[in-house]
């Protein structure tokens, strides 16, 4: 049987959903922020809520992430993400609502926002990225940068004197009685891309059933940060960052 | 027949916020502009109207659930006062930046600083000057009476719908704290999703199948295309500059002296005026209604035939440099202020006008 | 007995070469080619097409979905 028997249009089983756009990202090569774009969209394009799905971009490297979901856009200011989605899903309740936020805009600038959205329970969905730095600034301290790491910012390594710990925010979201779904989540492999997947769809159907906030973190890479190839970046984040960022549903009612 | 009330300037713009069919306020308790939202949450109008509102965890919160509200074309405002705006002006740069229609109020106190609750008019600069970053304008209006404080919510979304751009009423906390009749407006629906799609295309409430994906977002990174965004918002604001300036004058046809003054100190003048004239000097009142854009060209005209101007503010002196700015060198302009809280009295006024024109 | 055979087809263009597709391949069907696209990136491409049994690893990791499978069951 040849490549040319094989590639018919029945024998197709994955190819690029048609809710990425036609750009090409501008993330660098092997970059998580494609993968997790990819499984948003799919996720949309398999429940049918192109229609009825309101993305807030960040500020950070997911800034222009409007340019890749074919799907009504906000850009939010450093951080306010939350709230700018927390206006949105009030005034439009029967939509679905989500933000996209790296670490700094989460977990640092937007500290306040996040955890007053999750307090309201408002019915939104939060997927945050924490690679453990700042990647469009050039690589410096995040919140979420681990003890020893090395960045811009911390060219010894973090030091929790100086420095304070890495934050780990998600469990935090958790203790939050609005919160209904905190779970973390990578996409470094087949079977954890899978799981991911599924994690973005609960959160999105969690949207309409009154439950609370949904809050998805995805243990990321940021290679060209990390100063790693996107492979070797995959190992240090499967040996380092998930030492102490465990994935796992933190809480699901 | 007429429904006249009595009610504090505060309570006047929540009771037209209703009334004129917003869709959602989003605010932060700080003195001298609470009774906004405290009034707002004992009319419920979210069983009436179905308008939303919510105190949110900062002024900074507030303004960027004004942004997500107006960038789905929804009618949304937000009130606070010195302190708590300037913690806004990052989210009303980036509204402006975007070209999105809301209402803001400002119902200033004293600063700098934590400063104090007594009232003030010293956040002109920041809301007609600039406040957050960047080249930008917001439509401002000064009322001066409660009357005006209902009214000018209408006018403000009005004129925000009108040029997609915020607008804000600027009032001293001497207009939202007193006790005025006021005739509130008529009650107006709130537009239906169907009519806030057709009103605001642009806006993003969903895709539709037959339209591209709406984006809301005020950053471009090449600097032709940046460029070109400002030349746009220039142009509007040329636009606005021509079209939208609102004042009032009383006896300045005949005036050798104008006084030029807003909000309450546009009261205090008035009564100073009086005064002065009864004493047999030709004085005029002009008050800007819209601070931004500024009634220029009328203060220009005036300033042919007028032998001095004198501004009177509850602030160190700046709406002063506009007038000054309009009047271009042709007579004096001077100046009365008060500050921290203090406000002057008409006899004060007169006085100050004697000394500051030589005048016995 | 049945056999499950797989083929991938590479967006080549939009590919970047960040390898982790190869990376994730359980069959190492997939390398970097030695050539390179229009911006300069070594893209993905199959050096051993018999072995590929469509399993959508590499589509999968693949950051920005260049990557489409097929896949069929034979009784060759």
């Amino acid at each position: 049987m040849t490549k040319q028997d094989i590639l018919k249009p029945e024998n197709l089983v994955y190819q690029k959903t048609k809710l990425l756009t036609k750009n090409v990202m501008h993330y660098c090569p092997g970059c998580s922020h494609g993968v997790i774009h990819k499984l948003i969209a799919e996720v949309i394009d398999e429940m049918g809520i192109q229609n009825e799905t309101i993305g807030v971009a960040p500020v950070g490297c997911a800034v222009f992430a409007y340019n890749y979901i074919d799907i009504d856009w906000q850009q939010a200011a450093h951080g306010r993400a939350p709230a700018v989605a927390t206006a949105i899903k009030r005034l439009l309740p029967e939509k679905y609502v989500f933000t996209y936020q790296g670490d700094g805009d989460l977990a640092a600038i937007g500290t306040a926002e996040t955890i007053h959205a999750c307090n309201r329970g408002d019915n939104i969905a939060i997927f945050f990225i924490n690679n453990g730095i700042y990647g469009m600034t050039g690589g410096q301290m995040a919140p979420t940068t681990l003890e020893g790491m090395k960045t811009v910012t911390t060219p010894s390594g973090r030091n929790h004197e100086m420095n304070g710990y890495p934050l780990k925010i998600s469990d935090m979201l958790a203790l939050i009685d609005g919160t209904c779904y905190v779970t973390r989540q990578s996409v470094d492999k087949l079977p954890a891309v899978m799981k991911a997947k599924k994690a973005i769809r609960k959160a999105f159907e969690n949207c309409q059933l009154k439950k609370g906030t949904s809050v998805v973190e995805f243990v990321s890479t940021c290679n060209t940060g990390w100063g790693m190839s996107p492979h070797k970046a995959n190992l240090w984040m499967q040996e380092n960052m998930t030492a102490r960022y465990p994935l796992g549903d933190i809480k699901n009612i | 027949m007429e429904e006249i009330k009595l009610m504090k300037g505060n309570e006047a713009i929540a009771h037209a916020a209703i009334r004129c069919g917003t869709d959602g306020y989003f605010g932060y308790p700080i003195t001298p502009q609470s009774e906004v939202m405290e009034t707002l949450m004992d009319e419920a109008p979210w069983n009436t109207t179905g308008m939303v509102v919510l105190q949110a965890e900062s002024e900074v919160a507030a303004i960027n659930m004004v942004y997500g509200g107006a960038a789905c074309g929804k009618k949304v405002m937000t009130s606070s006062s010195s302190p708590g705006m300037s913690l806004k002006q990052e989210g009303v740069s980036y509204i402006a930046g975007a070209e999105l229609p809301c209402l803001l109020v400002n119902v200033m106190r004293g600063g700098p600083g934590l400063g104090t609750i007594q009232p003030s008019q010293a956040d002109y600069f920041q809301t007609v000057k600039g406040g957050g970053h960047g080249d930008y304008r917001l439509i401002t209006l000064a009322p001066s009476t409660v009357q005006e404080m209902a009214d000018f919510v209408d006018l403000g979304f009005e004129l925000a719908f009108r040029y997609n751009n915020p607008a804000m009423i600027l009032a001293d906390g001497i207009v939202g704290q007193m006790m005025e009749k006021v005739v509130l407006p008529p009650f107006k629906p709130r537009r239906t999703n169907d009519e806030v799609r057709k009103q605001c295309p642009w806006g993003t409430m969903g895709k539709t199948d037959d339209r591209e994906r709406n984006i809301i977002t005020s950053l471009a990174l090449e600097a032709d295309v940046m460029e070109a965004t400002n030349n746009r918002l220039q142009a509007k604001y040329r636009i606005i500059e021509e079209k939208e300036v609102l004042f009032e004058e009383q006896n300045c046809e005949d005036a050798d002296y104008v006084f030029v003054a807003f909000g309450s100190a546009a009261r205090l003048c008035g009564n100073a005026m009086d005064a002065l004239r009864e004493q047999g000097f030709k004085v005029g009142l002009l008050r800007p209604i819209t601070l931004w854009p500024f009634p220029t060209k009328r203060i220009a005209e005036l300033a042919q035939k007028a032998k001095g101007f004198m501004s009177v503010e509850l602030s160190a002196g700046q709406m002063v440099e506009d007038v000054r700015l309009a009047v271009n060198g042709k007579v004096p302009v001077t100046f009365h202020g008060r500050m921290g809280g203090n406000i002057p009295s008409a006899e004060e006024i007169i006085e100050k006008f004697k000394e500051n024109f030589n005048l016995k | 007995m049945a056999k499950i055979k797989g083929t991938v087809v590479v967006d080549t263009e939009r590919c970047k070469g960040c390898d982790l597709c190869v990376q994730s391949c359980p069959q190492s069907v997939l390398e970097l080619n030695a050539k390179v696209n229009s911006k300069g990136y070594h893209y993905s491409t199959m050096v051993k097409e018999d072995d590929c049994i469509g399993c959508t690893a590499c589509a999968m990791v693949c950051p920005d979905a260049v990557i489409s499978v097929y896949r069929v069951k034979t009784n060759d």
